[in-house]
């Protein structure tokens, strides 16, 4: 099949950017949609023309690397779905797509498509992580866990920190991503530790990396490639309140984090 | 990072300052049902919360509070995310978000602008002076808050400013009420639709509620 796209072309991080039109011809309805990517840079790079610079790693719909906006979806629009697990047989011929990169204040566009996504990674390191022993591998089963606990923590721990949810909100919000792992860790005894510390230097790491304030509208779990729900918003809120009746919580956020 | 400096904080504030106020709209459309009563429902009603000043005062200087609050932390949230999403998509489809979720600022201004003129008008007695309820006593001496109504809804131009005040308070509470649960963390798997369809229940209920009286006036169905 064939598609005309119109795709965000930006030579660096701080130069202007335009849609610029491209024919995708010759399309296989197996192709992925990264794999017709592929192709039209072929014919770019045979035609001596700068190839269309995208991310990607595991094309496999686990790593989080792939990054587009398909006609205003992030991920495109099949449900549930990452742009490299997404099919061309879900296009049709002649269709007319629209392909720019994740947009929001953190994610600055280095080229393209591609945007630097590393706020993210900052806001992991300011309270994404649990405080363990070293030495030997506890026994299992040693702390135990609720089934319905651990199942919530583990639809939690599914999020792959695409970005998709801040890319779909209108507020550039990351409040998705952060509740996830918000949610996940308070989810079990060796997150409970530093729950209260966690849920406030992560917040406020977001929105020191220049991300919005959710706004309750969803777009984020709409979008999601792994399904992770709002519902852990109001997890992570509930977190957010149990910790100002902690002293731990109040006085380690107004402690600097390093980050 | 203080409460009222961090992210969800401040969307608490915003949420129960909402909440508050939303009760006090219900309590107030209550309240103006008397009007259906006549003359003698709505005045002695007024009458009465005249004598309970002190009452009424204390209920007004926390209302101030909570709307200074809303439209404060409102502005403050509003231009935050503008900023963080400086850069908008040449095609964008909402999966979710509604109009009235994306117009909170410019339904919640129309509130604002519309509560100055309503103070003026029926509290302050301003606008239309010659039909001020202050001046114009019933037939028991009670302010005349009946005819100071009825009078204005027949006018098209008063009318139309009510109903178009009370279509953005709908869709503010359309986003609102739900949006008030899932901030304080009142949401799970199971309530989470059950909560946004009352929501959006409850905020058509006030509106068919509010419209009713200029409505009724108008038609004139309830006549001076
Ligand atoms: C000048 C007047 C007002 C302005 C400028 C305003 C503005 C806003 C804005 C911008 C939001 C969204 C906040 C966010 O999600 O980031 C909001 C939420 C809300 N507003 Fe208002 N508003 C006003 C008056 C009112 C009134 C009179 C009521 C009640 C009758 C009300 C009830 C609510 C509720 C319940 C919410 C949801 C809180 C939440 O986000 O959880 N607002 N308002
Ligand atoms: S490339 Fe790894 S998730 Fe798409």
């Amino acid at each position: 099949m064939n598609l005309t796209l119109y795709v965000w072309r930006q030579k660096g991080p701080d130069e202007p950017g335009r849609l610029e039109q491209y024919e995708a011809k010759d399309i296989s309805p197996e192709m992925s949609f990264l794999e017709m990517l592929d192709v039209v840079n072929e014919d770019l790079i045979k035609g001596g023309k700068e190839p269309i610079a995208f991310d990607h790693d595991c094309r496999e719909g686990i790593c989080g690397m792939c990054s587009q906006v398909i006609n205003g979806i992030p991920h495109g629009p099949q449900e549930k779905t990452t742009v490299c697990q997404l099919h061309m047989r879900h296009f049709k011929e002649g269709d007319i797509l629209y392909i720019e990169p994740w947009r929001a204040r953190a994610f600055p566009v280095i080229k393209d498509l591609i945007v630097d996504r590393s706020a993210l990674e900052r806001i992991i390191r300011s309270g994404g992580y649990i405080s363990v022993h070293t030495g030997g591998v506890p026994d299992a089963n040693a702390i135990l866990i609720p089934k319905a606990d651990a199942e919530t923590a583990m639809d939690a721990s599914e999020c792959i920190g695409c970005g998709a949810c801040i890319a779909a909100c209108p507020n550039g919000s990351a409040m998705l991503f952060t509740a996830a792992k918000v949610a996940h860790l308070a989810m079990l005894p060796q997150g409970r530790v530093e729950a209260a510390q966690r849920v406030c230097v992560m917040t406020e790491a977001m929105l020191k990396e220049g991300f919005g304030n959710c706004g309750n509208h969803y777009e984020c779990q709409a979008a999601c490639p792994k399904g992770i729900k709002v519902q852990f918003i109001a997890k992570l809120n509930r977190e957010f309140m149990k910790a100002q009746t902690k002293d731990t919580g109040r006085r380690l956020v107004s402690e600097p984090f390093s980050g | 990072m203080p409460f009222l400096k961090s992210m969800v904080g401040r969307k608490i504030v915003m949420a129960v300052s909402g909440l508050m106020m939303a009760l006090f709209v219900v309590a107030h459309l209550l309240g103006n049902t008397s009007i259906f009563a006549g003359p003698n429902g709505i005045n002695a009603y007024a009458a009465k919360l005249h004598e309970l000043a002190p009452v009424v005062w204390a209920y007004r200087l926390v209302m101030i509070i909570l709307f200074a609050l809303h439209v404060y932390y409102g502005i403050q949230l509003t231009l935050e995310n503008q900023k963080a999403k400086p850069q908008v998509y040449a095609v964008k489809s909402s999966l979710s978000a509604t109009f009235a979720g994306k117009s909170m600022i410019w339904t919640g201004s129309i509130i604002g602008f519309f509560l100055i003129y309503h103070l003026l008008q029926f509290t302050i007695q301003v606008t239309n002076p010659e039909i001020s309820a202050g001046r114009n006593l019933d037939a028991v001496g009670r302010p005349d808050v009946f005819h100071m109504v009825v009078l204005s809804f027949q006018k098209s131009f008063i009318a139309f400013i009510y109903v178009g005040a009370m279509i953005a308070l709908a869709l503010h509470l359309t986003h609102g009420i739900q949006s008030f649960f899932q901030t304080l963390g009142l949401n799970n798997d199971r309530t989470f639709p059950v909560i946004t369809k009352s929501g959006t229940l409850a905020a058509v209920i006030i509106f068919l509620g509010y419209i009713a009286i200029p409505l009724i006036i108008f038609i004139g169905i309830l006549k001076g």
